[in-house]
């Protein structure tokens, strides 16, 4: 190694570390980069921030009219990994007097979901999305059984 | 204003009073001073603690402990006491004599290194006129305490960070020492307190021109290598040896070498602050100015805690920002860069001192 080259080392490593430093020395004196939330007392103060993408449940949007936009296609039941999904259908009778396919019950298995997020990216009409909610602690395993689409609700006419 | 001194002279006539067997007087003295001592490194190693999670914390973007005490300053307690309340368990075979032997030889090196750093003027335990070859020569026994501890785990993660452990004190010893003695060069002396007094007109890294800087850079990073701390923490190297030496121990025996680092960190500070920062003298330009009277009224013992403290921080700022180095490169940083610097170093130093160029 020529003498050129070892104060060189010396220098760009000296360089290197100071920057690293100077990365640090700014976190140490500036408290507002912090990350961390401090749980049960911000949701009290209602502090809490979420990400947008935070996937707490599966939960599936109703509007107005109970209605929501889920065909019964299966297409998230096929592609559950661990099989938390379980949609039955039926034939629902349409205005015209003809029969289609739509669902009688959206079963959901919170207990068994990893939330991987498969159902929702191959969904076809969004009728499924990730809620926020991911306080899910209860006593009874059997509550963790949940039915997504709302009694008496109907798909949204022109959803296909 | 009320000096050390004074305080220290008024509670030994005070004593005097009481016991009038000289003997007994002594001995009752240096149990005084050996009880302030412990409950006052106990307090500072808790501080220490507390004061590392912090400094990490914020320098990860985290908040650190926070619900034990006010703003989580108790925390460091909670843990202690677990941590007394912990089986201390020893390998069925293991060399238990010396198992149980090493965390003491540890905290009793650590105890004896402290002995002659000064905290404010008259204010020493021991002011040997050999000062800092006695701290030099006394904390690289640490190591003793380090293998031994490796050695009788019989555990192979513990035998390897001992054994690189001894490597590297031995290594970062002479870069210490040379360090060291640069400023020994310029001084002209060997005791603490002498080293302080010479620093009356202007602290060394001022006044001692570019090799006393160089000198300090080297001392920083050989003596964080020295007490085994992050960039140079491969005794204990957690991803790779578990814990290193200590693996084996557990309950209050563990917390014995978590004491020692701590004070060990101390130590090392505390000593940089003295040679390089003038200890407790405070910041002095020149002789008899009215910058210099008004830096007198600040008391020697802020100062030196204040230096200290200081020195300390950057060491933990090298730790949270640092990667580890590997057990060839740390040999390399050492023996290809440091030691030839330092050598060189110290020629400037001498000539330095020879032509009379400091201040």
């Amino acid at each position: 190694m020529g003498i050129g080259s070892y104060f060189k080392t010396i220098f760009t490593s000296v360089r290197s570390l100071m920057s690293g430093m100077k990365l640090t020395g700014y976190y140490f004196t500036h408290h507002k980069e912090i990350v961390t939330q401090q749980y049960p007392e911000n949701k009290a103060k209602g502090e809490l921030i979420l990400p947008e993408r935070f996937r707490g449940e599966v939960i599936m949007p109703h509007d107005e009219n109970n209605e929501h936009r889920c065909t019964g296609c299966q297409s998230c039941e096929l592609s559950c990994p661990n099989g938390s999904i379980k949609i039955i259908t039926k034939q629902a009778l349409q205005p015209d007097g003809k029969k289609k396919k739509a669902i009688d019950t959206w079963v959901y298995h919170l207990d068994m979901c990893t939330f991987c997020n498969l159902c929702i990216e191959a969904c076809p009409t969004q009728a499924i999305i990730m809620g926020q909610e991911f306080e899910h602690s209860v006593f009874d395993k059997k509550k963790l059984k949940k039915i997504l689409n709302e009694p008496g609700s109907q798909v949204k006419a022109g959803v296909e | 204003m009320i000096t050390a001194n004074e305080i220290l002279h008024s509670i030994h006539v005070g004593l005097a009073g009481a016991i009038t067997n000289e003997m007994l007087l002594a001995i009752t003295e240096m149990a005084l001073v050996g009880i302030t001592l412990l409950g006052s490194l106990v307090c500072l190693s808790f501080f220490l603690g507390y004061m590392e999670r912090k400094v990490a914390a914020f320098m990860q973007i985290r908040l650190g402990p926070n619900r034990v005490g006010p703003k989580g300053s108790l925390q460091i307690v909670a843990d202690t006491i677990k941590l007394l309340f912990k089986e201390g368990l020893t390998p069925t075979s293991s060399d238990k004599f010396l198992f149980n032997l090493a965390p003491y030889i540890m905290v009793v090196t650590t105890m004896l290194v402290i002995a002659p750093i000064a905290y404010t003027k008259g204010m020493q335990i021991w002011d040997i006129n050999i000062g800092v070859l006695y701290v030099s020569s006394i904390s690289s026994m640490s190591v003793i305490g380090i293998l031994m501890a490796g050695w009788s785990s019989n555990n192979k993660y513990s035998l390897l960070g001992a054994m690189r452990c001894g490597a590297q004190i031995v290594s970062y010893e002479l870069s210490i020492g040379l360090s060291l003695i640069t400023i020994v060069v310029l001084t002209g002396e060997l005791s603490i307190s002498g080293i302080v007094e010479s620093q009356a007109n202007g602290w060394w890294l001022f006044k001692g021109h570019i090799p006393v800087i160089i000198a300090f850079v080297i001392f920083i990073i050989a003596s964080t290598a020295e007490i085994n701390r992050a960039p140079f923490d491969l005794a204990e190297a957690e991803s790779e040896l578990t814990a290193g030496f200590h693996t084996e121990y557990s309950g209050m025996k563990f917390a014995m070498f978590l004491l020692a680092e701590y004070i060990n960190l101390f130590i090392v500070a505390a000593m940089g602050a003295t040679l390089f920062l003038g200890g407790w003298m405070p910041l002095h330009f020149g002789v008899d100015n009215g910058f210099n009277h008004v830096m007198d009224y600040i008391p020697g013992f802020v100062w030196f805690f204040g230096k200290t403290f200081f020195l300390i921080f950057i060491i933990m700022w090298f730790r949270w920002t640092f990667p580890r180095l590997r057990i060839d490169q740390l040999l390399n940083l050492e023996w290809k860069y440091l030691l030839p610097i330092s050598m060189v170093n110290i020629l400037l130093a001498t000539l330095i001192a020879i032509m009379g160029w400091h201040f």
